[in-house]
């Protein structure tokens, strides 16, 4: 999620209501003010008398009231500009009962397994708005006169304080973030996942990698502490009469933490805090980099993307424009070092400027202006980046930077250069980023309304908030083609294009992504320019009434199993089942890879092993794609299954290799198709068990 | 406290087998209970805390409540001045930009109404000695960056290229105000912890930052 509650360009509002509504509030209001006024003097949360009942609203200001209250409605989406198409509301997923735990569920091509609520330590309190403790909490948190607000809302409250975030995998642990901690479980039977440990440390949005015994987490928020504390730091007190402007508490804290912090994970029971590296703006996301050249060290790049803390608090922080003070926190990302053996050791050691303009040396060379359409050339400049995809295989990354796509040259990861850039007039905020597998493709994802908003009801283009598929050549992006979830969303369903892995499905290009309450959808891009849906998860809304935030943050295949971090009901896990387009062997072939480690900003190339159940997936798509006539391929998978049952014995082995080379191959088989065949070729060639 | 916060899960778990069943299947993890902890300070030890454990938030300060309560103010002069430019010019970029701004501030309006009614405080501040709208007809400390009445008027009586001066320049004006209540409320000790305002006060500083550059590049244009 960005850091963000970037608003939609399409909510309409009735310009010109609002100040009179407003002040005709604060008229009514003013006497339930005054009480409340009263409480707010104290810090907060702090236990609240009971309030006074707001005054009897009179007959004038009663439709205001209403409308204060429709607060909580959603807005219907504006009709669809000229030109752009949106989702589908006849698509089974769009109209599905709501429910935080037993809404409707619609599939196709995925079995969900398992699923685990959030953590008690992760929850507020009760989810049901009838319990009683509900409000006596809310009494506590200062939230005094519960009788007025929506029941669902009561349960809503500060949600995003717990919301469940990134994922990160090794061996058979599952590491989920969250922004107030991370939570270990146990994955050896993905069916039978269980929680083995909640660590409770706050400060958002808890993106995590993990690297042997290490355990990276991205803290930006201001009440994240050194020591993992959740009580924050304590307001200021009320001021006396008539020293309003004094102010007598220090804001810089030297127990603040913001940046990344460092867990030795040797007991997966009792993760210890190692290291803790501050930055200026804190840490949104970060990337583990692992040099191939460099077995001592692992390198974390920084993304922040909030604002820049005091001096006072750490040294050499200071914002602005890079023309006004050349040395602005605003337009780098950061680089730590971590000595693997010595971890407490890790420390910044550069800070790259990726949006410098080479020709001027203006730190602010970007700006997210769209080539697409010379005219809506917007000088806005970019200063940050949101995520950044690395792979290292082919030595590039990928950067989601708020107002552009960028392309980074790593083979130097401590100082990366900018290669390419690209902006888009339908893109938002530049979010995230996946290579395919063979580096010729990269899709980027376009966080419109920041994952707080209902951004796939059928009113909303399709091209806004959607991926991005861009061809990569020569270290050059070209556009393609953009997906979103065909299925229209409700409007108090949060959904935009989120995080997502690829499917090591030999011979294709698909991923599986997460649409936070639009749910999971995987997709095939591997024609660059028609993207499809090849299989889909999806919940109804939390709640019917109003937007509750909630839905899938990441959606990752790890070794043979789908999981989903929902932000608020917790974990899903997932099995791919087939269908006309996905077979059993390509699923198959899929769970041949097997990685010990899962970061998925830090991308590496997937291998298939030259087992027959591969040669099978690459079968089963020249079948689909009718790249060879029906007859060969039925005589070739009769020789594989011959060969499967002679334990590969020499003689079924020579005749699959005479089979493939008697095969004719035609001059138009699509590029894709020649691919599977030679990949075919070579898996005959030397079939291992 | 612990008292009140142990009944976690009774709605929840009763309403959904699916629920339950996963709750009491023994996991992988040779049946054993999962655990609770809390790390150090690096270097210090990790405490284990009870089982019963519960999530607690951040305090909430009574500047983060000031805040939203004066921004809600803020985001409606925003609004009113957009709501002008329909009668007031043809610019085709001084319009589309106003849509964006109207419809974002009035999205961020209804947010921050949101965020202010779900804790149970009122969405505007009226309180003597604080900011405010004038109820008793004068004003009292405007915030920052706010439209005088005069300028107000001017901007009403203005036309055309004429008006998309004003209107930018005030919109400048305007933002920057923005900008400044953010950094004040960043500067006030302990607010902005609540995740929702902290995610909400970074997007105006960005939102309104990336404004203000192109607003500064049009006024630059239009001489």
């Amino acid at each position: 999620m960005k850091a963000a509650m970037k608003t939609a360009l399409n909510t309409a509002l009735k310009a010109g209501t609002t100040v009179p509504l407003a002040m005709l509030i604060a008229m009514v209001m003013l006497a339930g003010v005054k009480a409340l006024h009263a409480q707010e003097q104290k810090a907060e949360p702090a236990p609240s008398a009971q309030a006074p009942a707001a005054q009897t609203p009179t007959a004038p200001a009663k439709k205001d009231d209403e409308d204060e209250m429709d607060a909580f409605a959603p807005k219907p989406a504006p009709p669809l500009p000229a030109g752009m198409t949106g989702s589908d509301p006849n698509d089974p997923r769009a109209k599905l009962k709501p429910g935080m735990y037993d809404a409707g569920e619609a599939a196709m091509g995925i079995k969900h397994v398992a699923f685990l609520k959030k953590p008690d330590a992760f929850q507020l309190n009760a989810t049901s708005p009838d319990d009683p403790a509900v409000k006596k909490t809310l009494g506590m948190l200062g939230m005094s006169d519960t009788s007025k607000m929506a029941k669902p809302m009561q349960m809503v409250i500060a949600q995003l304080a717990f919301a469940n975030s990134d994922f990160a995998f090794q061996g058979n642990h599952l590491f989920q973030g969250n922004f107030y901690g991370f939570n270990i479980y146990d994955i050896a039977n993905p069916a039978k996942t269980a929680l083995l440990t909640s660590v409770v440390c706050a400060g958002g949005q808890g993106d995590l990698s993990v690297y042997k015994n290490l355990l990276f987490m991205s803290v930006e928020m201001t009440n994240g502490r050194l020591d993992c504390g959740v009580q924050g730091f304590p307001p200021e007190p009320p001021p006396e009469p008539g020293h309003e402007k004094e102010r007598r508490m220090p804001v810089a804290q030297k127990d603040r933490f913001r940046g990344v912090r460092i867990f030795d994970i040797s007991d997966i029971k009792n993760p210890k805090q190692v290291a803790a590296v501050q930055t200026c703006r804190g840490s949104h996301t970060h990337t583990l980099v692992v040099d191939p050249n460099d077995k001592d060290n692992v390198y974390i790049y920084v993304s922040g993307t909030s604002s820049v803390r005091r001096e006072e608090e750490l040294a050499g922080c200071t914002g602005g424009a890079p023309d006004k003070n050349p040395n602005t926190a605003l337009f780098r990302i950061e680089v730590i070092k971590v000595p693997v053996g010595s971890p407490q050791d890790a420390k910044v050691v550069s800070s790259p400027r990726v949006f410098i303009d080479p020709r001027t040396g203006a730190l602010n060379g970007l700006n997210n202006g769209g080539s697409h359409d010379k005219g809506a050339e917007k000088p806005a400049d970019t200063n940050q980046c949101h995520d950044i995809t690395v792979y290292s295989a082919i030595g590039l990354a990928a950067g989601a930077c708020s107002g552009n796509g960028i392309l980074l040259d790593i083979r130097d990861p401590v100082n990366p250069k900018r290669v390419d850039a690209v902006n888009d007039p339908n893109y938002s905020y530049w979010h995230s980023a996946s290579f395919s597998n063979d580096g010729s493709k990269v899709v980027y994802t376009d966080e419109w309304g920041g994952g707080l908003g209902a951004r796939c009801r059928a009113n909303d283009p399709n091209k806004w908030g959607a991926d991005a598929i861009f061809n990569l050549k020569d270290n050059k992006l070209s556009l393609a083609s953009y997906y979103k979830l065909p299925a229209a969303q409700g409007d108090t369903e949060n959904c935009v294009a989120h995080n997502g892995s690829l499917i090591p499905v030999p011979g294709r290009d698909i991923e599986v992504q997460a649409w936070y309450q639009g749910g999971i959808s995987i997709m095939d891009f591997t024609d660059a320019s028609h993207p499809m849906e090849i299989a889909y998860f999806d919940r109804g809304p939390i709640d019917p009434k109003m937007l509750v935030l909630g839905g899938d943050w990441s959606a990752y295949w790890y070794n043979g199993s789908i999981y989903g971090s929902e932000i608020a009901r917790g974990l899903d896990v997932f099995q791919l089942t087939p269908t006309k387009f996905l077979t059993q062997n390509e699923i198959d072939a899929a769970k041949t890879v097997k990685v010990a480690e899962l970061n998925v900003q830090n991308q590496q190339k997937i291998e298939w092993p030259s087992q027959l159940v591969v040669a099978k997936a690459y079968l089963d798509q020249l079948a689909r794609s009718q790249a060879l006539p029906a007859k060969q391929i039925a005589d070739l998978q009769k020789a594989i299954k011959s060969a499967e049952k002679s334990h590969l014995s020499a003689k079924n082995v020579a005749k699959l290799q005479t089979m493939m080379s008697g095969l004719e191959v035609g001059s138009a088989m699509a590029p894709a198709d020649a691919t599977r065949l030679s990949a075919l070729e070579e898996i005959l060639k030397h079939p291992v068990a | 406290m612990g008292c009140v916060l142990l009944s976690a899960c009774v709605g929840a778990c009763l309403c959904s087998p699916q629920v339950r069943a996963q709750e009491s299947g023994a996991g992988s993890s040779v049946g054993m209970p999962p655990v609770v902890v809390q790390p150090g300070a690096p270097g210090e030890p990790t405490r284990t805390l009870p089982a019963n454990t519960r999530a607690t938030l951040p305090p909430l300060a009574a500047a983060d409540i000031s805040f939203m309560q004066g921004m809600i103010m803020h985001h409606s002069q925003a609004v009113e001045m957009t709501a002008l430019i329909e009668s007031h010019t043809g610019n085709k970029h001084v319009r589309m930009l106003g849509a964006k701004i109207s419809s974002s501030q009035g999205d961020e309006i209804r947010m921050m109404r949101r965020w202010l009614a779900a804790r149970g405080k009122a969405t505007s501040m009226s309180m003597p000695g604080m900011p405010d709208m004038g109820l008793e007809g004068k004003t009292m400390a405007p915030m920052p960056g706010m439209l005088t009445p005069e300028q107000m008027t001017a901007l009403r009586a203005a036309e055309g290229p004429e008006f998309d001066r004003l209107f930018l320049m005030g919109m400048i004006q305007h933002h920057g105000g923005a900008l400044v209540m953010v950094k004040d409320l960043f500067d006030t000790a302990g607010a902005a912890q609540d995740a929702e305002i902290f995610d909400f006060v970074t997007e105006v500083d960005n939102g309104q930052r990336a404004e203000i550059k192109i607003m500064q590049k049009m006024l630059e244009e239009t001489h």
